[in-house]
């Protein structure tokens, strides 16, 4: 098997005494949808900020594409090719929304430290960047600035910003919350489609998006993960019905 | 205020900060170089100047920590405080009657710039109460030149504190510079017990670490932070009446210390009553022993002119780089209050 | 930097400059009116430098009168070692700037928000302290220059339309230099990283070396503006370095409107203008100034350039 292009091993943190991230060990492979569930307070957003560099854990690796990043900070990440969508949207609300994906482009175009010509000009950039819009369709509010977009078009601007950046690992973190069930079954089509590209560490409570889409499953539970299967073997596991789903009635 | 002619008046002069350290009567004796009188002269004028910037430092500090409002004016409240002082002392003739007079002035006046001005600023950013709190200073620097005049008032010792006390062979010190340390190092462990040991302290230090988390909780938040206000800004009045019999009284004399107790809260960490205490020693002590032993230090190695000028340009960025230095280590301050 | 400017606010800039170049022809050109001018614009210069910082990278700063200071010094220096040639003098003063902004910003761009704001002040207040302190330069009196910069060996710019032009050029030029940043790749990372400095960051970009850039870009017209500070007066002293000074800045920026350059332009000239107007009117005059400036933050918060949006 090829080497994974994410791969965490015994992670641990806490805050306090408080142990938030409890020996998780988990990889994913290019090509593959990685799902990481459970219930509320199981400690999945502080272990994607821990894999992104918001939060430096206390114990334990991040590899990215055989290389430790654990140490590196995030903006350093992002540059070897990991991109993050938030759970509570991030987007730069006083740009239009194609010059938040064109600075995307940007990052990974040439260097940054050029003093003139306009930058929102740049064809290419733009290029890339209307493309990435037109996956999520947004590419007609283009122009729109960033802070006039409803709360489903942010979410699904906060995906092309992601895609625009190229990343050979993507961090999403709840794509769907707070998106109507149209917009949740487009999105679910438009992440399957994708998965090829990349690969993708998904946290989500929509379990049904989950069982979808996922390739494998973690569950984590009081921040360590009782099981990795296969969506058939996640369903069957008796651990998991008594720890997550039976509690959630799934 | 560009043009040179009109510069002096507006501007603050450059012997403002060290001079609790220049005007000593030790410092003009003839022959005199390192040794163990000055440096223990200069180190008790340091911890005065320490005090001083605590009692100014300690309202800010808290007044950032718990409103997240940062506050230039602060520094006219010390100076407001030295103007009522001296003028008081001078209607009524005891600076003790002055001081008891003059620190509820102090408080009402603060509480009034509250309800005027800044109440209609926490909700705004920092840059706009940075400006709206520079033209409250620009407003009152000018007003005390209106009623008091622009030449600089004097506020007589009070009565039992004259003279000195002899605190080695051959060396008298002040009796009222003892009196402002040892005043200034009570108030300090008053505002210990009122922070660490009281609930409105409690309140206080939870507002500095989270002030939402107290409103959600139900605290009066607004009601907290009048009393923080009203106390910060009678602490600084105090300061100033302090200061008055030793400095001249004189418009814009708040600004240069407040730059320091910004120096001070920034080393002390932001929110932080006790960084903002061992910050507001370090930065006396250093300002003025630095100021008083450098140009000796230098003649070590430079000509006597060489070193006065290379001294006094030195001892001017010292505590700068002290400032610099402990940032690059620790940017949040020594004490960082946990957000 | 909020939307796109409409086409009478794009306008702006050039009726200012269109301004300033009719004016000595149109009953501005005698001594007084002439040196006011010189100093509007030299402000004005130094506050599009600020607003780079303060607009583009939403860096406050408040130790920007230092970076004045700098440049004049260093008129100063070069005058006492009798070097007056403007070839040396004004590029020296640039590099005095960007030197200072240079190591004072790496101590500074470590923080942010208010930290940045008080450390700033206290380098600046540092200056001022260190320039008070050279005697051999006058130390608190300041020092006179034995004359304005010259040109090749040549007294130009004691020509007073000689040097308005000059100043107005330059004054264009810096306008057309932070124009041109804030629009380029450089300047679109610097707002990005103020207007929401994680997604920067987990766009790949760390903010330091952007913002150090643009600190260290500020200082160098900041220095350009001492230099013709120092002429125009030709007279330096440290109260060109005063905290107040850099309020003074920050407020033409705000007063002109965070919306681009052009803001901070205007909010120069109707500083100056009204102090000097004020001035006149009455001794006391900062007891209306101190509660204008107040006002103006209640109130006018897009700046006078923001009235302009409103329609």
């Amino acid at each position: 098997m090829a080497e994974p292009l994410l791969e965490l091993r015994a992670l641990h943190k806490s805050f306090g005494g408080l142990r938030v991230t409890d020996g998780v060990s988990l990889e994913v492979m290019q090509g593959e949808i990685h799902a990481l569930i459970g219930p509320n307070g199981a400690g999945k957003t502080t272990l994607l900020h821990q894999v992104s560099g918001t939060l430096a854990p206390d114990a334990g690796r991040i590899m990215l594409g055989g290389r430790d990043v654990t140490h590196l900070p995030m903006a350093r990440r992002a540059r070897l090719g990991l991109a993050r969508s938030f759970q509570i949207t991030s987007i730069l609300p006083g740009f239009p929304v194609l010059e938040n994906a064109a600075l995307a482009v940007q990052a990974r175009r040439g260097s940054s430290f050029r003093f003139f010509g306009r930058a929102s000009r740049e064809a290419a950039l733009n290029a890339e960047a209307l493309a990435a819009l037109a996956e999520v369709g947004l590419e007609g509010r283009a122009d729109a600035p960033a802070a006039a977009l409803s709360h489903g078009e942010k979410r699904q601007l906060e995906l092309a910003i992601a895609l625009a950046m190229a990343p050979r690992v993507l961090l999403l973190d709840e794509p769907l919350a707070g998106t109507g069930p149209e917009e949740a079954e487009r999105l679910v089509r438009l992440l399957s489609g994708l998965r090829a590209r990349y690969g993708v560490l998904l946290v989500e409570h929509d379990m049904q998006a989950v069982f979808a889409l996922a390739d494998r499953i973690s569950v984590l539970a009081e921040g360590r993960v009782i099981a990795t299967g296969t969506p058939a073997e996640i369903r069957a596991d008796a651990a998991v019905r008594a720890a997550y789903l039976g509690e959630d009635g799934a | 205020m560009w043009t040179p002619g009109r510069r002096s008046a507006a501007c603050p002069r450059a012997s403002d900060a060290p001079i609790v350290a220049r005007r000593d009567a030790a410092r003009d004796r003839p022959g005199f170089s390192v040794n163990t009188t000055l440096l223990l002269v200069q180190v008790l004028n340091g911890l005065q100047l320490g005090v001083l910037l605590f009692l100014i430092a300690a309202g800010l500090t808290l007044v950032f920590g718990v409103m997240d409002f940062i506050n230039l004016a602060h520094g006219v409240q010390y100076m407001l405080g030295a103007y009522l002082g001296a003028a008081l002392a001078a209607a009524t003739g005891s600076f003790w009657l002055a001081l008891l007079l003059a620190l509820p002035a102090a408080l009402a006046f603060g509480l009034l710039l509250e309800f005027l001005v800044f109440r209609h600023l926490y909700e705004r950013d920092h840059l706009s109460q940075v400006l709206a709190t520079f033209g409250v200073i620009l407003f009152l620097n000018e007003g005390v030149k209106v009623v008091f005049g622009t030449a600089p008032m004097q506020m007589p010792l009070p009565a039992g504190l004259t003279g000195g006390v002899p605190i080695m062979e051959g060396l008298l010190y002040p009796t009222y510079r003892i009196a402002i340390l040892a005043a200034g190092l009570g108030t300090a462990g008053l505002l210990w017990f009122l922070v660490e040991r009281t609930r409105a302290g409690m309140l206080v230090r939870a507002g500095a670490a989270n002030a939402p988390m107290l409103d959600a909780l139900g605290v009066n938040v607004r009601g907290l932070f009048l009393l923080v206000f009203g106390f910060g800004a009678m602490l600084a009045g105090f300061a100033g009446v302090m200061a008055a019999p030793i400095l001249s009284v004189e418009p814009g004399m708040g600004d240069n210390l407040l730059i320091l107790a910004f120096v001070v809260i920034v080393i002390g960490g932001i929110g932080s009553v006790r960084g903002a205490f061992i910050a507001a020693l370090l930065v006396g002590l250093v300002e003025t022993v630095g100021r008083g032993l450098l140009p000796d230090v230098l003649r070590l190695f430079l000509d006597a002119s060489s070193a006065r000028q290379a001294g006094a340009a030195l001892a001017s960025m010292l505590v700068y780089i002290v400032m610099a230095a402990i940032l690059a280590f620790r940017p949040a301050g020594l004490f960082p209050v946990r957000r | 930097m909020s939307g796109a400017p409409g086409r009478a606010e794009r306008l702006v800039p050039w009726l200012v400059f269109a301004g300033l170049a009719a004016a000595p022809f149109i009953g501005f050109g005698e001594g007084h009116a002439l040196t006011l001018l010189a100093r509007a614009m030299i402000f004005g210069m130094a506050a599009v430098a600020l607003m780079l910082l303060v607009g583009g990278a939403g860096l406050v700063s408040l130790g920007h009168a230092a970076m004045l200071g700098m440049g004049a010094y260093a008129v100063v220096v070069l005058d006492h070692a009798g070097i007056v040639e403007a070839w040396i003098v004004f590029p020296a003063g640039i590099l005095a700037g960007a030197v200072f902004a240079l190591v004072t910003g790496a101590v500074a761009i470590r923080t942010s928000g208010v930290h940045f704001i008080m450390i700033t002040l206290a380098f600046g207040q540092m200056a001022f302290f260190t320039t008070s302190s050279l005697a051999i330069y006058g130390g608190d009196d300041g020092y006179t220059l034995f004359g304005r910069t010259e040109v090749l060996g040549a007294r130009w710019l004691e020509d007073r339309l000689v040097f308005h032009f000059v100043c107005l050029g330059l004054l264009a030029g810096c306008w057309a230099l932070v124009e041109a940043l804030l629009g380029s790749r450089f300047g679109r990372v610097l707002r990005a990283t103020r207007d929401n400095e994680t997604r920067a960051r987990a766009l790949g970009f760390e903010p330091w070396p952007y913002r150090l850039a643009a600190y260290v870009i500020a200082g160098a017209i900041g220095g350009l503006a001492g230099v013709l500070l120092a002429n125009a007066t030709e007279f330096v002293a440290p109260a060109y370095l005063a905290w107040q000074r850099s309020g003074d800045l920050l407020f033409m920026v705000i007063l002109g409107g965070l919306a681009g350059p052009h803001g901070a332009l205007v909010g120069a000239l109707a500083f100056v203008l009204v102090e000097e107007w004020l001035s006149h009117l009455w001794q006391h005059w900062r007891l209306i100034f101190g509660p204008l400036l107040i006002l103006c933050v209640f109130f006018l918060r897009g700046g006078i350039v923001g009235l302009l949006r409103r329609g």
